[in-house]
């Protein structure tokens, strides 16, 4: 990852500079790595605090060591907080909801998206500048200033035969208004003008469909990019609190963040309990992370570097 | 742009079929663009001049009431607490924000064993939802014996009494500024990252030999290398600040006192909460055009600075 402090801290010193300049190297290295790791501590206490107290299954051993170091010793490890997660709420249940919701939103945002970012880059049709020109302002519209008169708005759509007015509760009001998103479309319109034609119009001369092109040249050379959009999609809809809190109504369809909220609101309150609950949100996604590290740094990184 | 200066031969039809391919791969993200961003947008700045209800009340018709939602906003006490709180919260949260990512950066960016390790955990809050986020701090700040307070207790040798971080209306937003920046801040380390690794080595290089030192070329190579790069973290942090609800809807719904209600959480409490959609679609145009306004504000400095 580091590329360049090789230079700052003048390598190979021991022999040019005297042994007064390796003690203070030696000083500063120490320094340097006591401040990362009290950094670390800074970023890893709550999480690890949060772990520890789900594993004590006796409330009263939660309480008593929650003000002192003792909250981070599992002293005796005991899963009952998370039967007690499993008894009370149908925690398996918002997990499920939590992952259709996210994965559709993201599985058809990368097919919708892509679709006419492809389009706005390679096809030149009447109105693209336009479109084009809108997709780009619709940018700055946050979702908070029109969740409102959407709410409204889904709630007199057809039902579909659902037997209840409008979308409300139900998967397809969490879905639906999430799939286009306009900042992942300036993403990969990014990227794909970034392509090089050459293979695409060897294909046209041959003959093929821009469907064709767009799904066996375009996908294959577009993995980056659709992975970011993936993530970033992944990040910003997994703990999506406002809208559901709007549109559902009960556990059938509630996501993990407000049936977090909602055990969390319930007295008197189980803090061996909420804890269990809480890890059991993070831990997944935590171990997702781990595995695509590499990737989510990427995806991250490659946000910010346009300005 | 130019976007086709082939050399596929092009016939009337195949311009035809063109048109309509392109309009095919576009028609999905515009209409769903249009009926769930823009529509609604456009309902928003309607509903402003109405007492629209979310459950219209069918002996009362909803009527057009011209300004009146923008002149009640004027003696809404807790909008006015909610604009300063959002104000508060970007003016202390932004600079502290970006100087930590940067600074967290520049640490995992030296040429030192395990700085992965280092970013990773760094990096571990922001896959953390903030409904999570929120009840542990909630925990953490327990009044009394909470962690915090403890903490504070010892290493100050008992000088410290513990307060009730989240009850005192002094200081429960600055609690909820803590918990905010310790999950978003490694989304902006890993920004800053990418932008300190485009800076090229020879102008370091360049710096050694010309005697500067470490500080001096902090100053001089990698502020302007990263000018770019700090001005979006800045953009982009802003907004999201201004957005603020998820921590304080778990944690405190604007209580005590109104000194955590936020823009979003009174649109939703009035909107939502006591259905007064009108009302609430006003909030929402103002919200609007005070996050559209500083991005332009933003946006027109950046062009400046491009050009210098």
């Amino acid at each position: 990852m580091a590329v360049r402090t090789e230079q700052l801290a003048p390598a190979a010193a021991g022999t040019v500079h005297g042994t007064g300049y390796q003690l203070r190297r030696l000083i500063f290295r120490l320094l340097d790595y006591g401040l990362m790791i009290l950094l670390a501590i800074f970023f890893l206490f709550p999480l690890i605090f949060m772990l520890v107290s789900s594993l004590k299954g006796d409330e009263g051993q939660v309480l008593r060591d929650m003000s002192s170091l003792q909250a981070f010793v599992p002293s005796s490890i005991s899963f009952q907080n998370y039967q007690d997660v499993f008894k009370n709420v149908p925690f398996g249940r918002n997990m499920l909801n939590s992952v259709i919701v996210t994965g559709g939103i993201v599985a058809l945002g990368l097919l919708v998206n892509s679709m006419i970012a492809y389009s706005l880059a390679r096809i030149n049709f009447r109105g693209r500048s336009i479109v084009l020109a809108v997709v780009v302002s619709l940018i700055i519209i946050p979702f908070q200033a029109v969740a409102v008169p959407l709410l409204l708005l889904v709630n007199s759509l057809p039902s579909f035969g659902l037997g209840k007015p409008g979308w409300i509760d139900s998967y397809h009001v969490q879905i639906i208004p999430f799939v286009a998103d306009a900042f992942s479309i300036f993403l990969f319109y990014q990227f794909f003008i970034a392509i090089p034609k050459d293979l695409e119009e060897a294909a046209l001369v041959d003959g093929a469909g821009r469907f064709r092109i767009y799904w066996s040249i375009i996908i294959p050379l577009s993995k980056p990019v659709f992975a970011t959009v993936a993530i970033l999609q992944f990040l910003s809809r997994w703990g999506e609190l406002l809208w559901p809190v709007m549109v559902t109504r009960g556990d059938s369809y509630r996501p993990l963040p407000v049936a977090m909220q909602t055990f969390f609101g319930q007295q008197p309150r189980q803090w061996g309990d909420i804890m269990a609950f809480a890890a059991m949100v993070t831990i997944p996604v935590l171990v997702i992370f781990l595995i695509f590290q590499r990737w989510f740094v990427q995806s991250v990184t490659s946000t910010g570097v346009k300005g | 742009m130019s976007v086709q200066n082939t050399v596929v031969p092009r016939s009337g039809n195949w311009r035809k079929g063109e048109e309509r391919t392109a309009w095919l791969l576009a028609t999905p993200a515009i209409l769903l663009l249009g009926s769930f961003l823009i529509v609604p947008f456009l309902m928003a700045v309607y509903f402003s001049f109405t007492d629209q209800r979310l459950v219209p009340n069918p002996n009362l018709e909803t009527q057009f009431i011209g300004f009146r939602n923008y002149q009640r906003m004027l003696d809404d006490d807790t909008l006015k607490h909610a604009l300063l709180n959002n104000f508060t919260f970007v003016i202390v949260v932004v600079p502290i924000q970006t100087g930590l990512a940067l600074a967290l950066a520049l640490l995992v960016n030296q040429k030192l064993r395990a700085m992965n390790l280092f970013r990773t955990i760094y990096f571990t809050p922001v896959v953390t939802i903030m409904a999570v986020v929120a009840v542990i701090w909630y925990f953490l700040y327990n009044p009394g014996s909470g962690l915090i307070n403890s903490f504070l207790q010892s290493i100050t040798f008992g000088l410290f009494k513990p307060v009730d971080w989240l009850g005192d209306k002094n200081l429960a937003l600055p609690s909820i500024m803590v918990l905010s920046i310790w999950q978003g801040v490694g989304f902006q380390m890993l920004i800053f990252l990418a932008g300190l690794q485009e800076i090229p080595d020879s102008l370091y290089e360049a710096a050694d030999i010309d005697g500067a030192s470490r500080w001096q070329q902090f100053r001089n190579v990698t502020i302007p290398g990263l000018r770019n790069t700090i001005l979006f973290v800045v953009i982009s942090t802003t907004i999201l600040a201004f957005r603020l609800f998820d921590q304080i809807w778990v944690m405190t719904k604007g209580a005590p006192e109104d000194s955590t209600a936020t823009m979003v959480l009174h649109i939703v409490q009035q909107g939502f909460s006591q259905q007064k959609v009108g009302y609430a679609s006003a909030i929402s145009v103002f919200f609007f055009l005070l996050v559209l306004t500083i991005s332009i504000l933003q946006r027109v400095f950046i062009k400046e600075e491009r050009h210098v």
